[in-house]
């Protein structure tokens, strides 16, 4: 079953075009690395199939359903780049920042039930932040923001995950043990997943496709494909093919 | 005189049934508006306020029924401004802010009859207060507080990250107006208060004084309503006994509350 599938989408920011006739479909329980420079459209590509950011042309399909018509926003989990959107000064707790995650399932008027109150505690404990339940969530390290942040995208039990650049706020050790996390659940809970990162040589490692964009549409398929493809190694590189490679298992 | 014979007269029984229903509204709806950087929308609607109640006055007609509606489309008009016009929202409340008042200083110099009525709303005099005026502060004081009850967790996600409350389904336009037109009815309700010169710091100084001091959005919310009620009692009390304005009196103890928070966040 496609969860995502995106037909020649044309983006336009004013007069200069942000992404141009891009063409994917991403499946049930695939990890794919979005991969490309700065300023390549990862973000808009991302923002456009929220919804966040409107097509110039083309369409987008999400479970099957034209993104138009699509409601069921439940079944996307989403974590935006490196804290960007959050308001610094609202006080929030961790417990409150991942009940925000049920606002998608509720209808109105919204209510957080104490069945949801357990949900969000259960969460807590699965990625080991119970114990920051009641702490402001600018009181944590960046590793454990993300979590409570992995959280609001999990609790109300999405089928998909996007997110933005997530490493950016780690150190190493909690870069390793997040995507490990990733990788857990998309391999045991079949979570598809696609994650932006401008980290090409280490994706590799987790990821079972590279959508790689330029603008336009660079390299979409199988990480395994586009280490033996050669169109790629005359477009990367070999050194840079290779890094982008190397790290695969 | 003693406190309960103080109690007993019926203008400052009014002062504090409507007070106390301005003080939890304004310090809910502040909240909101500080977090979102929109507090100085409660200062540009104030002078709006202003032209709309001179308007009223001018053609003789009760000056809260005149400015409810106009000052809620003056809200509306700021948004459409910022969002047609590509400004920021601050320029925006700039130029709507300046219609409000140019407009009411017009009225006033034409009419060259009611400016004594005009002025007084400029400090408010909560003491004041008619019977009519305290049902209007009960009843959209209550209509206000009941939307903010219903739409508590949309504006809780909207305002502590828009773009994400976007993804979840939740219509952030319509929160943004209704935060706006919310902010509009409750400036209105706390002229006859604090006046137009001084409503923005209902709004401002009691959210301010709890971000000092909380530690999550609810008790953020339940310190500012408790600040702001106590500001409004202790500021027709002393206001009373010691002759001063009371809407001046009410800022200068939320003034006073505010430092004491940051002084006892500092140590």
């Amino acid at each position: 079953m496609s969860i995502i599938e995106a037909k020649n989408i044309f983006v336009n920011y004013g007069p200069s075009e942000a992404l141009k006739d891009i063409s994917f479909v991403i499946e049930r329980g695939d990890f794919v690395g979005l991969a490309g420079s700065n300023g390549a459209g990862k973000t808009t590509l991302v923002k456009t199939i929220l919804g966040l950011l409107p097509l110039s042309k083309g369409s987008i399909e999400l479970f099957e359903k034209n993104q138009d018509t699509f409601n069921d926003w439940y079944k996307i989990g989403y974590l935006p780049q490196k804290f960007s959107t959050i308001n610094a000064l609202f006080p929030a707790t961790v417990e409150e920042v991942v009940t925000l995650g049920l606002l998608s399932v509720k209808k109105f008027p919204k209510r957080i039930t104490k069945a949801d109150k357990e949900r969000a505690k259960k969460i807590m404990e699965e990625l080991g932040i119970i114990k920051f339940a009641k702490k402001m969530l600018s009181e944590l390290s960046g590793g454990q923001q993300q979590k409570a942040l992995l959280g609001r995208a999990l609790i109300a039990e999405p089928e998909i995950l996007i997110f933005d650049e997530p490493s950016t706020a780690l150190d190493p050790n909690s870069r390793e043990s997040f995507f490990k996390l990733l990788q857990s659940l998309n391999k045991e809970k079949g979570i598809t997943i696609i994650l932006i990162t401008h980290d090409t040589g280490y994706i590799g490692k987790y990821a079972n496709k590279l959508l790689y964009i330029d603008r336009e549409l660079i390299y979409f398929g199988k990480f395994s494909e586009f280490c033996a493809d050669n169109k790629m190694q005359s477009y990367f590189g070999e050194h840079e093919q290779h890094i982008i490679c190397h790290q695969h298992d | 005189m003693e406190i309960i014979d103080f109690l007993q007269y019926s203008f400052i029984q009014k002062a504090f049934i409507a007070g106390f229903f301005v003080a939890i509204t304004c310090s809910i709806l502040g909240l909101f508006l500080v977090l979102r950087k929109m507090s100085l929308i409660g200062d540009g609607l104030s002078h709006v306020s202003f032209g709309a109640i001179a308007l009223g006055l001018f053609f003789g007609i009760y000056p809260f029924y005149v400015a409810v509606p106009l000052v809620i489309l003056a809200s509306i008009l700021i948004l459409k401004i910022s969002e047609k016009a590509k400004i920021y929202g601050d320029a925006a409340i700039g130029i709507v802010s300046a219609v409000g008042i140019s407009g009411g200083v017009i009225l006033a110099s034409l009419s060259q009859g009611f400016n004594v009525d005009l002025f007084s709303y400029l400090f408010g005099n909560i003491l004041a207060i008619s019977n009519l005026e305290v049902v209007l502060s009960a009843l959209l004081s209550i209509i206000v507080i009941l939307v903010i009850y219903f739409f508590y967790w949309d504006l809780f996600s909207a305002t502590f990250d828009e773009e994400y409350s976007k993804t979840t389904g939740i219509k952030t336009t319509f929160i943004n107006n209704l935060l706006t037109v919310l902010t509009a009815v409750t400036v209105v309700l706390s002229i006859r208060m604090a006046g137009v010169m001084l409503v923005s710091a209902l709004l401002i100084l009691p959210a301010v004084t709890a971000l000092q001091l909380s530690s999550g959005f609810k008790k953020a919310m339940l310190i500012s309503v408790i600040t702001s009620l106590l500001s409004i009692s202790l500021g027709i009390i002393f206001s009373f006994f010691l002759d001063l304005p009371t809407g001046a009196t009410i800022v200068m103890i939320n003034v006073l509350f505010f430092g004491i928070a940051l002084v006892y966040k500092k140590l």
